[in-house]
């Protein structure tokens, strides 16, 4: 896979070694993984998203499969025993390959796809597409499974003019037929009983149902009623059709059911039953809702049905054979969800009642009873940091004793799948929030007790001459308990087979490794749940469901607090802020274990515009966090005495900037002591021109190692590192390929100066770029050539640097010299971002992420606008590459080798303890983490070391050396007797 | 002007397209406020704005007057006004409370067929540090920034030396006029990936590496080897043919 053989680095083995290694492994050209390394510095998890639609395998227990189709387009068969993906199939994004329903019949997997767009069947066992056809347009409304004695052949497609009917063993299109006065009446039901005939209800709200029976056979109408329905607003949400062809509907406003007939031969009329008479009453502001069950397509529903009166009451209820009476068979109350099962001839009801403040209990009742199954609890944990139960999905079975057992997937509002075994062991649970990352941050993981105690004697405030005294003796003896443990625990090990030592990271073993190379990640998801993911196993050790986020917020995450203040606990804060009302709330926590902090939070009654992160530490040393409301005043956060008190003292050097892309207008504030602010700048990019895409500042955390760059006469070329400086990016707002451009705007964010202004001519987006050290990367789309593009953008002072001990933009009066050079780059990305070191010595790579779900490890050497057309001397003395116009994709760049992340949406980098070592997480639709060494591992000795070798050669030359000495003396003394 | 005169840099020569166009305007001195401007029709002009106040509150005031002259050849000059006694003391005691020196331009285009368009509202705002201003002896460099279409969309002031050290200008004369310089930038054109230069140049390692042997025909390349070989065939194979003839008639006359 390289040039080296034998390049294994681990950081078990790993030491840190000075410059002699730095020289050793320049030598080698090695980047991609060893086979024996897969899985070793990386792991992937993959995800679904929220679920829509799931179904169970065969009604057998020893059945595995479980199917999921989610609002992530995506159709997915997970392993009911594990929990893992079978297979997953990942369509579309957005409306045109949202699932619309789901139909899962023995061997075939029914979906429509793309409001009625595609008609897809799927083979369950392997994940195969049996076929697909294309639909006629319309608007999707209902489908169903059409089946005469007992076998289901066709299926049917209900769009909004117009029903066809499908072989299921093809996807042929039987018939279609439009259906009639589709501009009057609304279609929303298809329903099929097992007869030769094909219902189709629709209706005219507050008016009339309509009931159109085709023929199955050639589609003909066999006939067409109307029946009077004034209360009927919606048969979608209000009816079902239960028993022999009964239509079954609930209306709130006159407190009825109705029921009607829909096989009738002669002008049917609905049949009024108020809930009055059966003693019920619908629960304030409620809708009520009907649930029935169609074991089988090709029979008609069963006559049992539950009907819900409130959000925590429903109610078992039976249609009698004749159609004419109601009777209700039990009441569950309190009772949050409920489910029908099938398995055999028996279907049971499976209802999730509360059991205590941390459990609900899930049981079984035969449906055509209603009495309660014996031995069928299942007791369902409810997560204090999860969101309610939200959706059951039962797997009912026949145990060999002829009783049935279950299983129960829950899925909570959080997104989670959880599924459940009696008598209420969680087989695992799926995170599917995690399908949804919006921002996330690394911490450093905490120091282990003995490494804190000693850093908590620094920290506490000294007191005199003999406390010190003992609190050092005192933790020189907790020091040496830890040894002792450590020892014992290492010799009871030891006589353990290796296999049973198990390596399980929990909350409580987590503490830093030597090269801080295990970290913490922090994970925002769309949904409002909030993660703590060991960085090193993958493993979610804590996790924190925000309730009443609303679905379109969005989250800013902020760390306050590292770990290194001992003993004052880790501070993250999650800023979230609803995109219509610009109102924010934040939620402090501590990112190792995921607690809410008890703290004191400002009140923010006015929309927040700006968010920025000061320097300025409070006592606590927590970093100062600035929120900027609509009226340009400012809120600190803290805001203890001594913040405020540092505050006013900066006020006139904290300054910070606007962006308002409606008005194209870029504005610079200064702050006033009053913590009230001042406008001093403005630039304004007319938006009938262009409008403004993004605005990027640089990483705070980054370092840059060198001023300048060493030139082939060895004279110097300083770069220009300005902390404030903005890149701003715009599209033209004319779309015509000719015209169309991409403008690169370099804001100095202080001053409002525009360092650079540069526009790409037949340019458009998506543009993804990269501000970083004294670069911007960006991409582009070239509408003349029709490919991908590269450019690259570096700032130099020059070979003088005008103020070397430090930068302030306010004095910088000549502006920078600006390189520039473009590439071909011959494929389209998703998201890039740079590798961050610690110290920012080695090189930096481009983490290009591909549509393909490849990240490409790109090096920055590659994209550098000093790459000469023609080569010389002093090019080749400083290592340029001559210049080429296409960036190469070689595939042993590719960091995830074979781990493609589907939909990769963002790309975050942190350093590691290790120079060398950058840790990279992608995250779209999977997670994945690993390592990058941009310069090889140069601070890394390999694993097959030789370390005899180097010893025994080291003493061997010390000897020679003291002999060689010993006697060249006697010579020397020999020589003098001479 | 007349010691300078208006010294342009036209990148291009693409009469719709304006590229790279850096005008250094004459730095005025503010004591030759008649004779610099050349009346030009197509030309107008924009008052320059400063503010500069013990308290912070922007009080704008007029500094001057911008000419600006669009079309292809965008030019610009600047005529100021001398600052009066009163200025120069606020100047100096705002440099004191290190205040802020503000200016502002309205909003404009520089392109002749847009300034009938309807005028913008707005200006635009800059600022550097009175004491930096003070301590340069009123040297500065304003930068008036336009997009493609000649909007204006930013200006900037910095002055040189851009520090504040902190040294007292003594003498009044020194601040009484302003020596300014006066730039447009226009955005640049980024460059395109450079495939023809390539090309070429690929061409012409090709070619000084010497030319490339022709592809001859096999027959062109062997024929020393085949031609022989044939002629020793058919030489063989005459003899044969001949043996074989003599040995045929030999046989047919035996029966």
């Amino acid at each position: 896979m390289g040039h080296c053989i034998s390049m294994k680095p681990s950081a078990k083995m790993a030491k840190l070694v000075p410059l002699l290694a730095v020289f050793f492994y320049l030598v080698c050209v090695s980047e991609a993984v060893f086979e024996d390394q897969v899985g070793k510095f990386d792991w992937r998890r993959q995800y679904v998203g929220k679920v829509l639609f799931a179904s169970f395998d065969s009604p057998s227990q020893s059945s595995k499969k479980l199917f999921v189709a989610t609002d992530k387009n995506i159709f997915a068969s997970l392993n009911s025993r594990t929990g893992d993906l079978f297979w997953r199939h990942v369509d579309k994004m957005g409306p045109e390959g949202a699932v619309d329903t789901l139909l899962v019949n023995a061997q075939d997997a029914l979906m429509v796809i793309g409001d009625g767009r595609l008609l897809r069947s799927w083979d369950t066992n392997v994940g195969g597409l049996n076929w697909e056809v294309v639909l006629d347009t319309g608007s999707f409304q209902a489908a169903c499974f059409v089946g005469i004695q007992d076998t289901v052949k066709h299926v049917a497609v209900l769009k909004k003019t117009a029903i066809s009917l499908h072989y299921l063993s093809n996807g042929h299109q039987k018939w279609v037929e439009n259906l009639p006065d589709s501009d009057t009446v609304k279609y929303q039901a298809v329903y099929s009983g097992g007869g030769e005939e094909v219902f189709v209800l629709g209706m005219v709200p507050h008016s009339h149902l309509t009931i159109t029976v085709y023929s199955l056979e050639d589609g003909e109408i066999i006939r067409q009623r109307s029946v009077e329905a004034p209360w009927l607003s919606s048969v979608e949400s209000s009816c079902v059709v239960v028993g022999r062809g009964v239509l079954m509907c609930v209306d709130n406003y006159t407190q009825a059911l109705y029921t009607l007939a829909i096989q009738a031969e002669d002008s049917p009329q609905f049949r009024q039953v108020l809930l009055q008479s059966l003693d019920l009453e619908v629960s304030q502001d409620f809708q009520p809702v009907l649930v029935s069950t169609q074991p089988h397509p090709a029979r008609s529903p069963l006559p049992e049905f539950f009907l819900q009166l409130g959000p925590d009451h429903h109610i078992l209820l039976q249609l009698s054979e004749d159609g004419s009476t109601i009777a209700p068979l039990r009441d569950f109350q309190p009772a949050f969800l409920v489910s029908f099962a099938t398995t055999g001839e028996k279907t049971v009801a499976a209802v999730m009642a509360p059991k205590n403040t941390t459990a609900c209990a899930v049981n079984l009742f035969s449906a055509d009873s209603g009495r309660r199954l014996l031995d069928t609890t299942v007791i369902f944990p409810l997560d204090a940091n999860g969101g309610k139960p939200q959706k059951l999905y039962v797997h009912a079975f026949l145990k060999k004793d002829d009783s049935v057992g279950y299983r129960v997937l829950v899925q909570t509002e959080d997104h989670a799948l959880t599924f459940i075994q009696q008598p209420g062991r969680v087989v695992w649970t799926r995170e599917e929030a995690l399908a949804d990352v919006v921002t996330m941050e690394m911490v450093d993981l905490p120091l282990t007790g003995t490494q804190a105690e000693l850093e908590g004697e620094f920290g506490k405030k000294a007191d005199g001459l003999l406390p010190m005294v003992m609190k050092r003796l005192s933790s020189q003896v907790i020091l040496l308990q830890a040894w002792m443990a450590h020892l014992w625990k290492l010799f009871y090990e030891a006589r353990k087979p290796r296999s049973q030592i198990k390596n399980e990271v929990t909350i409580e073993t987590l503490s830093r490794d030597e090269f801080n190379l295990q970290k913490m990640m922090v994970m925002v998801t769309a949904s409002g749940k909030l993660f703590g993911i060991d960085s090193k196993s993958g493993t979610i050790l804590w996790k924190h469901y925000l309730e009443n986020v609303q679905p379109n917020a969005a989250f800013k995450l902020i760390v306050q607090r590292t770990t290194a203040h001992f003993p004052h606990p880790p501070q993250c804060t999650l800023l979230i802020k609803d995109k219509d009302t610009g109102l924010a709330t934040l939620h402090v926590f501590n990112p190792i274990f995921g607690r809410k902090s008890q703290i004191s939070l400002p009140a923010l009654p006015r929309p927040i515009l700006q968010s920025l992160l000061l320097p300025v530490i409070d006592q606590d040393y927590a970093k100062c966090l600035l929120l900027v409301d609509d009226q340009y005043k400012v809120t600190a956060f803290p805001s203890t005495k001594n913040v405020m008190q540092q505050l006013q003292e900066m006020a006139s050097s904290i300054f910070f900037y606007l962006v308002d892309s409606e008005q194209g207008t870029l504005s610079g504030f200064r702050l006033r002591k009053d913590l009230s602010s001042e406008l001093i700048w403005e630039v304004v990019l007319p938006t009938e021109v262009q409008k403004i895409v993004a605005v990027k500042g640089k990483r705070p955390s980054e370092h840059v190692h060198s001023q300048g760059r060493v030139m082939g006469d060895r004279s110097v070329l300083y770069k220009y590192l300005n902390p404030n400086l903005l890149a701003v990016v715009t599209e033209s707002t004319d779309t015509h390929p000719e015209r169309a451009f991409v403008g690169m705007f370099l804001v100095d964010g202080v001053t409002g100066r525009i360092i650079h202004e540069a526009v790409q001519r037949k340019a458009r987006g998506p543009i993804h770029f990269v501000h970083s050290e004294n670069w911007v990367v960006y991409e582009y789309w070239n509408t003349k050539s029709r490919r991908n593009e590269f450019s690259v953008l570096e700032l130099f002072e020059g070979t003088e640097l005008y103020n070397s001990t430090v930068f302030s933009s306010l004095d910088r009066p000549h502006l920078p010299q600006v390189l520039q050079q473009s590439y071909i780059f011959p494929s389209p990305i998703t998201t890039m971002e740079a590798t961050l070191t610690e110290k920012g010595i080695t090189s930096r790579h481009l983490l290009v992420g591909l549509p393909s779900g490849a990240i490409l490890s790109l090096p920055k050497m590659f994209l550098d606008p000093r790459r000469p057309e023609v080569v010389n001397e002093h090019s080749r003395e400083e290592n340029l590459i001559p210049y080429a116009p296409e960036m190469p994709i070689r595939t042993e760049w590719f960091i995830n080798y074979n781990q493609t992340i589907s939909r990769l949406k963002g790309i975050y980098t942190a350093p590691s303890g290790l120079e060398s070592t950058c840790l990279v997480v992608a995250y779209g639709l999977d997670i994945y983490q690993t390592r990058v060494y941009p310069s090889k591992q140069f601070d890394v000795l390999k694993d097959d070391y030789d370390y005899v070798l180097i010893s025994s050669v080291l003493f061997a030359l010390f000897f020679a050396t003291m002999i060689s000495k010993r006697l060249a003396e006697v010579k020397l003394l020999n020589r003098a007797w001479r | 002007m007349a010691s300078g005169g208006p010294s342009f840099l036209l990148l291009s020569m693409v009469p719709t397209i304006l590229l790279l166009c850096i005008d250094f305007a004459c730095c005025n001195t503010g004591r030759r406020t008649s004779d610099g401007l050349d009346t030009d029709f197509t030309g107008f002009s924009v008052p320059l704005e400063h503010s500069f106040e013990v308290d912070d509150v922007s009080q704008f005031r007029v500094r001057g007057a911008l000419q600006l002259r669009g079309g292809r050849e965008t030019s610009v000059s600047l005529s100021q006004n001398q600052l009066s006694e009163e200025d120069r003391s606020t100047l100096k005691e705002v440099a004191a409370v290190d205040g802020l020196y503000r200016i502002r331009v309205p909003r404009v285009s520089l392109s002749a067929d847009r300034q009938s368009d309807r005028p913008m509202d707005g200006f635009l705002t800059a600022f550097v540090r009175a004491c930096s201003l003070v301590e340069s002896h009123l040297s500065d460099v304003i930068t008036l920034h336009t997009d493609v279409s000649g909007f204006l969309i930013g200006v900037s002031i910095v002055t040189i030396p851009g520090a504040c050290r902190g040294t007292e200008v003594e003498d009044e004369v020194d601040l009484e006029a302003f020596n300014t310089t006066l730039n447009v930038i226009a955005p640049t054109n980024a460059p395109q990936p450079e495939t023809a230069l390539f090309i070429e140049r690929m061409d012409m390692e090709n070619e000084k590496r010497g030319k490339p042997q022709e592809q001859k025909s096999f027959f062109a390349k062997y024929w020393m080897y085949i031609v022989p070989l044939v002629l020793f065939l058919m030489m063989s194979g005459a003899q044969d043919q001949s043996g074989g003839g003599a040995g045929g008639g030999g046989a047919n006359g035996g029966r």
